[in-house]
């Protein structure tokens, strides 16, 4: 019974401490949970498998970097994505869960942005899809916010002095996807080549987008 | 409440770890957590603000503990009892069934926290405030790190639903919420690496006060 399963649980996190939550607890929990939810008609698992397929495979950050690649690529619709980023956004198609009050930020020469959530780890789903674990992590969350040069410094990236970091900790219903600047050498490119210049850690403000001859390797 | 989940600024984390190429999940149950969660709340067993206030509410050691998945079926876990769907009769459960020709319409649809409020709002951009020195022991989403001080109103987003009310069973509450701009010097003071650097967030109106006032 999960009754049994969690009292039994609970008992041995205080005799413990940290020696719980093996593999094999957790995989039984999940189990034992979604059992009776589905037995009870709660739970369908149609939904569910719908809902793993769209977030593994469909809506992960080749979105966002459709749109940074636009916004490299077309003027007017750069100057609608930082006027009103939920209209540009859902122009294509990036609507929904967790991004329905997404705001695009762009770095400039003048301000590097970077995001973070100190309290959980609110992201954008629609163009980026579910966080990377180091996003979600005690490490993460609790240094961006104080020494957010020290964490770029560990991902690679050296932001010049005159340059303000800015970090948007997504307290709230608001999400954050960070506009990289355009790297030199890539007049004439089409969308999709930018678009494979484009980084997932670019759009958190971790990380810069590749250069062409980066790409290529 | 003043958990450990409230992370900004802490120090002794640890390294970042990365991993290259990461998958969207490591294990099957995280798929399966992750999915039943999303299913739930479609079928209304509890709101966002009562999931984020469950995770919270895991003993500190067991939070630091934990993997974020493990966070998650904690919360499903609290879910469903509070809602008594473990129990043998659950007939009077206004929780329904999300069915599966409705995932596209929640996941591209969304929910939208922002509400119509009448009331004006209190502050204006480019105004001063502080950030209150309040310790609620339930919910909140205003962290540690901005308590007590002053920052500037960068815009004014709306009226939001209140995350303080919401948690607990109070109903959306909403309240007008602001962008708030606060300098590395204000936060860190003398050990703020560069005094340039900013850190901007949403305060709901019930965080703030004048910049005068005494916190």
């Amino acid at each position: 019974m999960p009754g049994h399963t969690h009292d039994h649980e609970h008992e041995h996190r205080h005799e413990h401490g940290h020696d719980h939550g093996s593999a094999e607890d957790v995989t039984l929990r999940v189990k034992a949970i979604e059992q009776l939810l589905v037995e009870k008609g709660l739970l369908d698992p149609a939904a569910m498998e719908k809902l793993i397929d769209l977030y593994e495979n469909r809506i992960g950050p080749r979105n966002g970097a459709k749109v940074v690649a636009k916004a490299w690529a077309d003027p007017d619709y750069r100057a609608r994505l930082l006027a009103n980023s939920p209209a540009a956004l859902a122009e294509l198609g990036f609507t929904g869960m967790q991004g329905e009050e997404t705001i695009v930020v762009e770095n400039t020469a003048d301000v590097h942005n970077m995001v973070v959530c100190t309290l959980c780890s609110c992201y954008p789903w629609p163009t980026l899809g579910l966080p990377p674990s180091w996003y979600k992590s005690p490490p993460y969350r609790s240094r961006a916010v104080k020494d957010p040069r020290g964490v770029l410094e560990e991902f690679g990236v050296s932001i010049p002095a005159e340059t303000e970091v800015r970090v948007w900790d997504s307290n709230a219903e608001l999400r954050y996807l960070v506009l990289p600047r355009r790297p030199e050498g890539t007049e004439g490119l089409s969308e999709d080549q930018l678009a494979e210049l484009v980084t997932r850690n670019s759009m958190i403000g971790v990380g810069l987008p590749k250069s062409p001859a980066e790409a290529q390797s | 409440m003043n958990g450990v989940h409230d992370l900004g600024g802490r120090d002794g984390m640890g390294p970042i770890s990365f991993e290259p190429a990461e998958p969207v999940f490591h294990e099957d149950w995280e798929r399966r957590v992750f999915a039943m969660h999303i299913a739930m709340a479609g079928g209304g067993y509890m709101n966002i603000d009562q999931f984020r206030h469950a995770i919270e509410r895991m003993p500190a050691a067991d939070y630091l503990a934990t993997s974020y998945f493990e966070h998650w079926l904690v919360a499903v876990e609290d879910g469903c009892r509070t809602a008594g769907l473990l129990d043998e009769a659950i007939a009077t459960s206004p929780v329904t069934c999300f069915p599966s020709h409705l995932v596209e319409a929640m996941v591209f649809g969304g929910s939208p926290a922002r509400m119509e409020l009448d009331a004006a709002p209190a502050f204006a951009v480019g105004a001063q405030i502080r950030a209150r020195n309040i310790h609620p022991a339930g919910h909140t989403r205003l962290p540690w790190y901005v308590r007590g001080q002053v920052g500037c109103i960068v815009a004014h987003r709306g009226a939001f639903v209140f995350p303080d009310s919401h948690a607990h069973g109070l109903g959306p509450d909403p309240r007008h919420m602001y962008s708030v701009s606060f300098t590395a010097e204000a936060l860190w003071g003398p050990d703020a690496r560069n005094p340039r650097d900013t850190v901007q967030l949403e305060l709901w109106e019930p965080y703030l006060e004048k910049a005068g006032q005494p916190s």
